[in-house]
């Protein structure tokens, strides 16, 4: 674990020595506030849960954690320091594992930022904190499943802005298919079972479980699963294509 | 395996492109092998191979008898590898990422401390440790590209054009750290500046084409020179015909050429193979009572060898 947590602590810190942590933290936070508030109509519910807060999380990583997770190897590839750290004594998988749990840790921060909301709701009146504290680990888990997507997206450019699109294009396919924008068409003619599966693909179905206050092991699989398999191809498209 | 660095037939293609066709040679501990070769002969290709960045399509490389490729972690374990253009983090500061590299390579606390300190020490580097990377110079920036090399002590060192952005006296103290590192390690540095093979390298190997074409001493690079052994001669006034004429009657001498440096007066006498043409050439001077200058003989021009072994039409 030494060579990956020396990787995790130097990634992390990297956030922080650029304005990429600050921006990050600010647009996430203020983002979170206003969906909150005038979409999702927190005041005007009249309930004491951070509904309103959590349901926007899935779109807001949509285009954010993209933003964050395109430099990871694309960066690297493209000012030529990839070269530097891949023949230190370092394996793919630990450079992978290392980059991934720093930038997830850091969406962790953000996250944990938000605190002021579950504030507010405690202080107007007695939240199930229970549901909460899953939706808190279920919206993290979710993040690291866009995060582990655009890792993998950013291992074979050398553009971020490449990386960027591709991943919120792929993020995007794993929300749809728990709405309406892919199941609308086909729930007529297609039998249950495999509109069910498919919108069991969706991040969104196993978020929406979650935040019912059920953190039931199978979404948490799920979320980890997506995980293994991106950082799986992460590692392999970095090993087959790192110097091109 | 007594060899650091052993390559055998090792070989890589970009697409159609063949960079390196089948590279074979090994590195033993004092040397300091030389690649010389011009852009795009393959010299990088064939240092990442060795470094492990690049997996070859065929042939094999060792580091201390590990396996670049299937051994790979230990092989780099024992490497210390300067990149082209010396990349580093641009965000991070000097000591900062020196740091990271020691921890990296295992060193904690107070070890890896020391270690950084030393690498320090030796590239000079001091002044910039705070500064973040991307505001360093780029001679700086090579030096911490050295640095990060050099940290762990390692038996072998793989440096991509080591001198190149800086400036004279830069040059001039990296040549003297690696030549004061070469006594026990297996150091290989690929370069464009010919001089420098004369100054750091205890063999020379030219590349072109992703081929060895020529693999020796400097010194025997240099015999391969037209102007081995030639004199060079400057009167102080342009030599006389007749006596330019009679030198280029003398036994041994194959021809005159007059030096092709701009407004240089003087000629080139160019020998035949193995004759040594001082003795007649002052002979003839003493007859004609010629007022000399400047009279050397010539060890050889690494250019021209250079020019000649790249430029060859079997290529």
């Amino acid at each position: 674990m030494g060579t990956v947590g020396t990787i995790f602590r130097r990634e992390l810190a990297g956030y922080f020595t650029t304005p990429v942590a600050y921006v990050f933290i600010v647009i996430f936070l203020v983002m979170a506030g206003a969906l909150t508030f005038y979409v999702g109509g927190f005041f005007e519910r009249g309930q004491a849960d951070l509904q309103a807060f959590f349901g926007f999380h899935a779109w807001l990583y949509l285009f954010l954690i993209p933003a964050l997770s395109m430099r990871l190897w694309a960066e690297e590839r493209k000012s030529g320091t990839i070269e530097l750290f891949l023949t230190l004594p370092v394996t793919i998988p630990q450079a992978v594992i290392g980059k991934f749990l720093a930038a997830w840790a850091f969406t962790g921060i953000a996250l944990v930022l938000t605190f002021p909301f579950w504030l507010t709701v405690d202080y107007l009146g007695q939240p199930d904190n229970g549901v909460i504290l899953a939706s808190y680990v279920g919206s993290f888990l979710m993040a690291g499943g866009f995060l582990a997507i655009g890792a993998a997206v950013s291992a074979v450019t050398k553009s971020q802005v490449i990386a960027f699109v591709i991943a919120a294009a792929i993020s995007f396919l794993f929300i749809a298919t728990g709405t309406q924008i892919v199941l609308g068409p086909i729930v007529e003619w297609l039998p249950g079972r495999v509109i069910e599966a498919i919108s069991s693909l969706s991040f969104l179905t196993h978020f929406a479980s979650i935040q019912r206050g059920v953190l039931d092991l199978s979404d948490v699989v799920y979320f980890l699963s997506v995980m293994v398999l991106f950082l799986f191809a992460n590692t392999v498209l970095i090993e087959l294509k790192k110097a091109d | 395996m007594t060899h650091l660095i052993e390559i055998e037939g090792i070989a890589k293609s970009f697409g159609a492109i063949e960079a390196v066709r089948g590279i074979s040679f090994t590195v033993d501990r004092g040397e300091v092998l030389g690649f010389l070769g011009p852009n795009g002969a393959g010299k990088s290709t064939t240092m990442k191979m060795i470094a492990g960045f690049l997996v070859p399509d065929a042939g094999r490389a060792t580091i201390c008898g590990h396996d670049v490729v299937s051994d790979g972690l230990e092989a780099r374990r024992r490497l210390g590898y300067l990149p082209e253009g010396a990349p580093a983090y641009p965000d991070m500061t000097a000591g900062s990422f020196l740091k990271f590299v020691a921890q990296i390579r295992g060193y904690r606390g107070a070890e890896a401390r020391a270690r950084v300190d030393a690498a320090v020490e030796r590239v000079e580097l001091g002044a910039v440790l705070r500064q973040p990377i991307e505001t360093l110079s780029k001679g700086f920036k090579r030096r911490v590209g050295l640095a990060q090399a050099l940290l762990h002590d390692p038996e072998v060192l793989i440096l991509d054009e080591p001198t190149d952005g800086l400036d004279p006296n830069q040059k001039f103290h990296v040549r003297a750290l690696i030549a004061s590192m070469a006594k026990d390690k297996a150091i290989i540095i690929s370069t464009h500046i010919l001089e420098e093979v004369d100054a750091v390298c205890t063999r020379a190997m030219v590349i072109a084409n992703g081929k060895i074409l020529a693999d020796g001493t400097p010194g025997q690079l240099e015999a391969r020179s037209r102007f081995h052994h030639a004199i060079y001669l400057r009167g102080a006034a342009p030599l006389p015909d007749a006596v330019r004429a009679e030198l280029a009657q003398l036994a041994g001498v194959q021809g005159i050429e007059d030096a092709d440096r701009f407004g240089d007066t003087g000629v080139h006498i160019l020998p035949r193979e193995g004759a040594d043409l001082i003795p007649d050439v002052r002979r003839v001077l003493e007859r004609h009572r010629v007022a000399i200058d400047e009279f050397r003989v010539e060890r050889g021009r690494l250019d021209g060898v250079f020019r000649d072994i790249t430029m060859s039409p079997e290529l």
